[in-house]
């Protein structure tokens, strides 16, 4: 991956406590796994950094390569890749979500 | 372009012997699956790193060819 990537996908992650990249935007998913993890943090009232990937073909292939994950959705909270879709529902859906939020002091509703 | 339903389930088992694979296509159209993979190599590990040892057996078709399969991961 470029530096030039590498740096503008450390920057992201490194001044938002909470970055969601996505296909499309928080108002307008393009897909629905993005939209199902969006709808969590909006439910969860976070306030968050949606970076959508379809407008940059390179933080798309570099955001795979930098977490070692090959889709997208992928949430990162505090710099630390929490997982995609499947993962971020089911840690909805057990109360693990609140629980990271809570543990790194990120504004939520509780 | 799509996959199998029976080749998914094959490349998981290949790569994870004791694996219980359950695979729903979920629209009917062999785009859309949902797999549970349940395995004793999961023991010990997060669900990222299960995950991405389910990721790592489909060989790089995830994301590719294989856009929509849902994974849900269980320690035997």
């Amino acid at each position: 991956m470029e530096q030039k990537i590498q740096d503008l996908i450390d920057n992201e992650i490194s001044n938002h406590d909470v970055c969601l990249f996505m296909k499309g935007t928080p108002d307008a998913p393009q897909c629905g796994f993005s939209m199902a993890v969006s709808n969590i943090l909006k439910i969860l009232e976070v306030k968050f950094n949606g970076i959508n990937v379809l407008e940059n073909e390179q933080i798309r292939q570099g955001i795979k390569e930098f977490s070692e994950w090959p889709t997208i959705p992928q949430l990162y909270i505090k710099k630390e890749f929490v997982g995609g879709c499947d993962i971020v529902k089911e840690m909805y859906e057990n109360g693990e979500l609140k629980k990271i939020l809570q543990d790194k002091k990120v504004a939520h509703k509780i | 372009m799509g996959m199998e339903l029976k080749e998914i389930e094959k490349l998981i088992k290949a790569s994870i012997p004791d694996a219980l694979v359950e695979i729903h296509d979920l629209a009917g159209d062999g785009n859309h699956y949902s797999a549970t993979v349940s395995s004793s190599s999961f023991i010990g590990k997060s669900k990222i790193e299960q995950h991405k040892i389910v990721y790592a057996s489909l060989k790089g078709k995830m994301g590719n060819e294989l856009h929509a399969l849902e994974i849900k991961t269980k320690v035997k």
